[in-house]
């Protein structure tokens, strides 16, 4: 079995939503607002709404999407929303645009939805994270299998989703280090295809635990 | 003048690892490592009663767990008299919008009682809680230890306060370091962090524990009610911003087409004057259908309402206006399907189409009840998914994990 020089260090990862204080009625406050919100309102409603409600796997993907839906019961705008995948982004900048892009083009062709009150208001929320070294590490793939069946939902989340900010790169903690410390590339990838719009957190990690299994088989 | 609230002894209904079945080891293991850094750190949570009403009952509960996770946690009561509780009912009244003539002596007499209590903060607490507006005062005893941080947690709804109160309340409230809210609708533009934190249900306690069939089984039958037929329940007090007569319109607008029941059971009658009124309302507009059952249980019936809720196929929560209605995080910790208002927070609970149904009116009410009548395969979803969402957000631990996060947060800051 490989072992690694460089250990994979399990973090425990918390969560603080704190309120903005900037609310939207319509979807011409939306784009005021996705223009002037803090990144991380961005990274709160996109990347962390995936690991809040990791439990919906049908239909869910950002909370801008879900308030175009149920808020202002545009179905349209809300497909469109919900067809942002965060792991396409490394930036929340890019991330941003690419919203406020949407709304704005829907907006303009629609122009009498884009002043339509909405039933409740979307505030603009953020996250602050704190975090924790867990008292325990990996160097080969058994210990980082008996590392990643302990780990918490937001700790799975930290180092599988919220990651690639981290990183600034189209990857996660994992697969950075299978492919960086055990040279286990083809692992890397496989790994980083987990779907995380149709898993729940814990099948997710399932599925990675189940990789790790017939690595370690070969 | 200081009064220490003895902290309920960690008895086998407390125990931080009677939770490791709800939540998993890993989580009760994350709460381990986040409270590690806080070991011996003073934690002083201060309120205003000993008992009764929400805040006590959740001290209660919160006070124990952060001892067993090592936090030095204690539970201050501020003192006080008639005169001060009736300007604080007052102040309380006004915050919620509604309409109040304060005059200076009011000011004064909160301001005089607050600088009385001012000792019951020790000089060596790491993290004081203040919650909600009576003890907001007790900041002014800061300057006495600035190494202190000091929280406000707001568990009313200040969407619409008076503004004479709120800008009194207000010069005290920018001192603290950091505040919080139950509900973004409920916070207000303030120059200080405010942060989020849901209310909680324990998932142990007698409302929302398991319950043997036999016992639900005998709570129906000791109510008249038919577990064979759909039971829609909606458990609140009688309250017309509960909307009951809303709930039984929709209820014969569902009849049309299923044959079902309908709860509408709570408390609240016996002591207030409006509430026998609206139960004079609502029984009356019930009639003698034998289908529709209108129950007044006791001000504390915590099984009763257990065994209804998991009796229930659809639970209903028809307000019109509402504070957050934890009654719905009940229901679907029971993984029952709910139809609810969008109103208060009840929207954060449900998702809609997620973990339940939002509705508008009357009429969106009753067809949402009848659709998932028809469809029990997305009702059983709807509960499931709801159930999760109690389980990563609404649940006690969940609670106790904000605010380490929180103290951790300070700490490092």
């Amino acid at each position: 079995m490989i072992t690694a020089e460089q250990p994979f260090q399990f973090v425990t990862a918390a969560y603080l939503t704190r309120v903005e204080n900037q609310k939207a009625n319509t979807l011409l406050n939306l784009i005021e607002g996705l223009e002037h919100t803090s990144d991380d309102a961005i990274f709160f409603h996109t990347f962390q709404s995936l690991g809040r409600y990791h439990f919906l796997t049908e239909g869910f993907s950002n909370d801008f999407a879900q308030w175009a839906l149920a808020g202002l019961n545009q179905p349209v705008l809300a497909e469109r929303l919900a067809s942002v995948d965060v792991r396409d982004y490394t930036s929340l900048t890019d991330l941003r645009h690419d919203l406020r892009q949407m709304v704005a083009d829907f907006s303009a062709t629609n122009s009498k939805a884009s002043e339509q009150w909405a039933f409740e208001p979307f505030y603009f929320l953020r996250a602050v994270e704190v975090t924790r070294p867990l008292p325990w590490e990996a160097r080969t793939l058994a210990g980082f299998r008996a590392g990643l069946e302990r780990l918490s939902h937001s700790s799975f989340y930290y180092h599988f989703i919220a990651s690639r900010l981290r990183l600034q790169l189209r990857t996660n903690d994992f697969s950075n280090w299978f492919a960086s410390a055990l040279g286990l590339e083809d692992l890397a990838r496989r790994a980083d295809r987990i779907d995380v719009y149709t898993n729940t957190l814990d099948t997710a990690r399932q599925e990675l635990i189940d990789m790790v299994d017939r690595e370690m088989e070969r | 003048m200081t009064s220490v609230q003895e902290v309920p002894a960690e008895t086998e209904v407390y125990l931080l690892d009677n939770y490791l079945p709800v939540v998993g080891a890993a989580e009760i293991d994350e709460l381990r490592a986040l409270a590690q850094p806080l070991e011996g750190s003073p934690v002083e949570m201060v309120n205003s009663t000993a008992v009764g009403g929400g805040v006590a009952e959740i001290l209660t509960r919160l006070l124990p767990l952060f001892r067993q996770l090592g936090v030095d946690a204690h539970w201050r009561v501020m003192e006080g008299d008639l005169p001060f509780f009736e300007v604080t009912k007052s102040f309380h009244n006004a915050l919620h919008g509604e309409h109040f003539q304060p005059v200076p002596k009011d000011f004064e007499i909160f301001r005089e009682y607050n600088r009385r209590n001012l000792d019951l903060v020790p000089a060596d607490a790491r993290f004081v809680v203040i919650h909600d507006p009576q003890p907001a005062a007790l900041i002014e005893a800061r300057r006495n230890h600035r190494k202190n941080h000091w929280i406000w947690r707001c568990h009313i709804d200040l969407s619409r306060p008076d503004s004479a109160v709120w800008s009194f309340l207000q010069t005290y409230i920018n001192q603290y370091d950091a505040s919080i809210f139950s509900s973004p609708e409920y916070a207000r533009q303030l120059p200080i962090p405010q942060y989020l934190f849901y209310p909680s249900i324990d998932p142990l306690s007698e409302k929302n524990r398991d319950l043997e069939p036999e016992y639900i089984e005998s709570v129906l039958e000791n109510f008249g009610i038919d577990s064979r037929r759909p039971i829609l329940t909606q458990i609140s007090r009688f309250d017309r911003l509960k909307d009951p007569l809303g709930v039984i319109k929709a209820y014969k607008l569902v009849k049309r087409y299923h044959d079902c029941q309908l709860v509408l059971a709570g408390g609240g009658a016996t002591d207030d004057p409006e509430g026998a009124q609206v139960l004079a309302e609502v029984r009356d507009a019930a009639g003698n259908d034998p289908d529709l059952h209108v129950i007044e249980l006791p001000v504390s019936a915590p099984l009763e309402v257990n065994a209804l809720q998991r009796a229930s196929t659809v639970i209903i929560q028809k307000s019109l206006r509402e504070g957050f209605g934890l009654t719905v995080a009940e229901g679907l910790w029971k993984k029952k399907p709910v139809v609810a208002s969008a109103v208060g927070g009840i929207p954060l609970q449900v998702i809609h189409k997620h973990t339940g149904l939002l509705t508008h009116s009357i009429e969106g009410t009753a067809y949402q009840i009848r659709f998932l009548l028809s469809h029990p395969e997305i009702a059983t979803r709807l509960g499931e998914q709801g159930h999760e969402h109690v389980r990563e957000n609404f649940l006690i631990t969940g609670n106790i994990k904000r605010y380490l996060t929180l103290f951790l947060y300070l700490f490092n800051s």
